[in-house]
């Protein structure tokens, strides 16, 4: 095993010894430095000229340049950008942050909801649901990034600020929204023509209550999770999580992860206050989820039983999601103090950029300025991300679910969610496995379009402006990071693939 | 089938559902894997309807504006400067069963896809740009496809050093972003020959494709049936690419649409992002990157390449999964469960008909083995 993992970050590393050479002559040829020279009717052209070879030492042959270029890379200088004369390694810094920001929700949700659907889908084959959500990814997958992210920005962005000035939908729109909600939950979940009325009906009320509740509590102006909301939502989610983590009849994991909720509830309050009297930061946050992860676990374990592990895992998995909704309603708490910001002026979805320049405030609400800012991109990675999960997850479970083994486990009787999330769902991962990483690397390199769209400054609109630019260095920097992420998600991609199916040996 | 139609009163619902359980009985009887997925494939409904539109499309593409030294039939050419009628407004109207101002029929008028700012012929325009998309496309599926197999399927057969060096060069490939290639393409073949383009793209997008049939391959040639094989003396070519892929065509095929689909957006996003086609060639991608200032004053410019692009993709994609249907052996169709009850209703096995065809009922996941 250890000797696998050298034997390929060794490769992976001559790997990009060799694809760094390739792209630096690949780029250094695709470049122009004179681009801006060559119109030029100044009295001193060929000085400049001159004086832009000896700068960016274009007499020397290109291959000479690059492993001038590699050792200073070693030595951890990174050049600098000629055009606008900083250090490379003071530009890529804030550039990484800001499209880890980016890819990071869009890719998490866009695999939740993908591999959730195309599971549901996969197990309803050739149902209504089944054709209307092939359908759907279809449409989804075959809209180019570009076209979407330039709809969302010129019709989105304005659609849902008037909205948000005036947060009122009519109850025809709602009743509307809530038939089709009801609509898509009794396909999804389907069965017999009584429990297909019955989830309709259940489906509808819930979603027309939610937006009655939304729009009669003025909540689009004051938004919040408070307590009942939260005790709703802590419940839905601990039976939820249950069901598809132990099944409902585990009553000790249900115990549990109620329990969790419960904490969740009770620390309401102390929250507010603790986070009133110290000063909030993203390393906080992470310590906090941590505990949040170590609460889970022990409460799992203190119901204990038979099957420990169990409870733990689903007890920790419902404190993680009942400590995000109180971190959202911290966030969300600042939502009116934000919107008559002056630096926001009443139209608090924008288009552009990555933050609201002169803001202020504190850690609530410069996050909640970042989230406002990640909405629209985040929505168009997702749209597309969405739908290349839902056919591979939907491929995969049908290829799963029509083995054997599946029949043999239905045949000794097992129950039919332990069939579909222990023997089908896990084994329907391991093409995934091999797709995510990479998928995850090529996202973090390559929000190109969407950010180039919505200008913001992350790393795909630094990577274009400094080839257009004619810029090596920031554009090796560039290629040099998204090279190395790529080699160890493919190493990640092995590892994980070894990890689910023991047929396949790391070590031959 | 007879007998159905006089006993039902909803005689052609049951119709095609008996019939349907029917043909699947009597498919696989006597005929060649390839008359199976032919006869499967021409029954997605989904696929047909794609492949028709698909063809219309290209048909039109070609036909309009014409190809090399050939003019079409259509009136303008993509370049050419008229003067602008009803402000550059598409002249195209729908008839009024379908909401719109003109009579019975479509009104096409001189320009029905509008003008640009300059006057040009938008139809013809967002025609050649589909003409160049459309080859870029296939050329990307081509190549890419071809290369991924090969490298795949070498690597996941022959495992030990072939595997090894086989991926080096993927993640080699994988590591160079597709962008840098199409600007250094975009720099030395002045952007203009799709057929390069596509090549190019074609040549690097194949590692995906390339990991999942090795992936395949690694689990496949643990399977009996390739021991069988090679005892019953087979090459390891014949086993490869005649025993084990068709074992991973599902896979190949699945991908192999989505390449297709995401070659005619990755074209367009290098083309809309400046390293791909360049004018004076043009592509659905340079288009929407041309006219996506007007998008308030001329939204029409905006919105004919991207319903290209939209049709198109979708098409693939639909094709895709017809074949996908089609080709894999394992895949039974099975007709909904209220279809199998309604033609056994019709059969007399009235109870049979209640009994699910998918899983058995289960009572609290207890079947019968004694208290849990």
């Amino acid at each position: 095993m250890i000797s696998f993992l050298w034997r390929r970050l060794l490769a992976g590393l001559a790997t990009l010894l060799v694809s760094t050479f390739v792209m630096y002559i690949l780029a250094s040829a695709s470049m122009d430095p004179f681009g801006d020279l060559g119109q030029s009717t100044a009295a001193n052209k060929e000085a400049l000229i001159a004086q832009r070879i000896q700068l960016l030492d274009l007499d020397t042959p290109v291959v000479i340049r690059y492993f001038k270029w590699l050792g200073n890379f070693v030595q951890g200088d990174l050049g600098t950008a000629w055009v606008s004369d900083q250090p490379v390694s003071s530009v890529l810094h804030g550039a990484i942050l800001s499209t880890i920001q980016l890819v990071t929700a869009a890719t998490v949700i866009a695999i939740i909801f993908g591999v959730a659907v195309g599971i549901v889908s996969a197990l309803r084959q050739y149902s209504s649901f089944d054709y209307l959500m092939i359908f759907v990814s279809f449409l989804l997958y075959s809209l180019p990034a570009f076209w979407v992210a330039v709809l969302l920005k010129q019709w989105g962005a304005i659609g849902f600020n008037d909205f948000l000035a005036d947060p009122v939908i009519s109850w025809v729109a709602i009743t509307v929204v809530s038939i089709l909600a009801g609509l898509l939950w009794s396909l999804a979940i389907g069965g017999e023509r009584r429990q297909r009325a019955l989830t309709f009906v259940v489906a509808f009320a819930a979603t027309f209550s939610t937006f009655a509740f939304l729009q009669l509590t003025d909540w689009w102006t004051h938004p919040s999770i408070n307590p009942p909301l939260l005790a709703l939502l802590g419940t839905a989610t601990a039976f939820a999580v249950t069901t598809l983590s132990t099944g409902l009849k585990n009553r000790r994991a249900l115990a549990a992860s109620l329990t969790t909720v419960v904490i969740g509830l009770v620390l309401y309050l102390p929250l507010q206050v603790f986070f009133k009297s110290v000063a909030e930061s993203w390393l906080m946050m992470f310590v906090l989820a941590l505990i949040t992860v170590a609460v889970g676990v022990g409460v799992g374990y203190a119901w204990g039983g038979p099957d420990r592990g169990v409870s733990a895992r689903t007890a920790a998995i419902t404190a993680v999601l009942v400590a995000a909704m109180l971190f959202i309603n911290q966030v969300m708490r600042v939502w009116p103090a934000y919107y008559n910001a002056p630096a926001i002026n009443g139209r608090p979805v924008p288009t552009i950029g990555d933050r609201t320049p002169n803001l202020g405030g504190n850690f609530w609400v410069t996050t909640l300025d970042q989230f406002m800012h990640l909405l629209l991109p985040t929505l168009a990675l997702v749209l597309i991300g969405f739908a290349a999960y839902t056919r591979y997850s939907r491929s995969s479970m049908l290829e799963v679910m029509s083995q054997d083994y599946i029949r043999t486990a239905r045949s000794k009787g097992l129950p039919e969610r332990t069939v579909i999330m222990r023997h089908g769902f896990r084994n329907s991962l391991i093409p995934l496995a091999t797709v995510v990483p990479i998928d995850i690397i090529t996202l973090l390199g390559g929000a190109i379009i969407t950010e180039r769209v919505f200008a913001r400054p992350g790393m795909g609109t630094l990577f274009l402006f400094s080839l257009t630019h004619a810029e090596i260095e920031p554009v090796m920097a560039y290629l040099v990071i998204v090279a190395a992420l790529a080699i160890i998600a493919n190493i990640v991609a092995d590892l994980v693939y070894a990890g689910l199916d023991p047929r396949i040996r790391v070590n031959a | 089938m007879s007998t159905t139609d006089q006993q039902s009163p909803e005689g052609s619902a049951t119709d095609s559902g008996q019939s349907e359980n029917a043909i699947e009985l009597r498919e696989v009887a006597g005929l060649s894997q390839g008359q199976i997925v032919r006869r499967r494939f021409v029954r997605h409904r989904g696929a047909m309807v794609a492949i028709v539109v698909l063809s219309f499309v290209v048909v039109l593409a070609f036909s309009s504006v014409g190809i090399a030294g050939w003019t079409g039939w259509w009136r303008f050419t993509p370049n050419e400067l008229n003067p602008i009628v009803n402000g550059g407004e598409p002249t195209l109207m729908f008839p009024a069963w379908l909401g719109g101002d003109a009579g019975i029929w479509f009104h096409w008028g001189l320009h029905p896809f509008g003008q640009d700012e300059i006057g040009r012929d938008v139809f013809a325009r967002v025609m050649r740009g589909t003409q160049t998309s459309l080859i870029i496309t296939a050329t990307v599926g081509l190549v890419a496809t071809g290369v991924g197999i090969l490298v795949g399927a070498l690597a996941g057969f022959n495992r030990g050093r072939t595997d090894d060096i086989l991926m080096r060069i993927t993640d080699l490939v994988i590591t160079m972003p597709v962008i840098v290639i199409g600007a250094v393409l975009g720099q030395l073949a002045g952007g203009n020959n799709p057929l390069i383009f596509g090549t190019f793209l074609g040549l690097i997008t194949w590692t995906t494709l390339a990991r999942l049939v090795r992936g395949d391959f690694l689990t496949l040639r643990e399977r009996e049936f390739v021991d069988a094989a090679r005892v019953a003396g087979a090459s390891n070519s014949r086993i490869m690419f005649k025993h084990m892929l068709p074992n991973a065509i599902g896979v190949i095929i699945v991908n192999t649409t989505l390449l297709m689909s995401s070659a005619i957006l990755l074209e367009t996003a290098l083309s809309y992002l400046g390293v791909g086609i360049k004018a004076p060639a043009t592509s659905l991608g340079l288009l929407i990157s041309q006219y996506q200032e007007a998008f308030s004053t001329r939204p029409w410019l905006f919105w004919w390449p991207g319903l290209m692009i939209v049709i198109i993709a979708l098409s693939i994609n639909f094709i895709g999964d017809g074949l996908r249907d089609a080709f894999d052996p394992r895949q039974k169709r099975i007709p909904s469960e209220r279809k199998m009850a309604k033609a056994m209703l019709v059969d007399g096995s009235a109870a049979r008909a209640s009994t699910t065809t998918v899983q058995p009922p289960m009572q609290g996941g207890n079947a019968g083995l004694g208290p849990s």
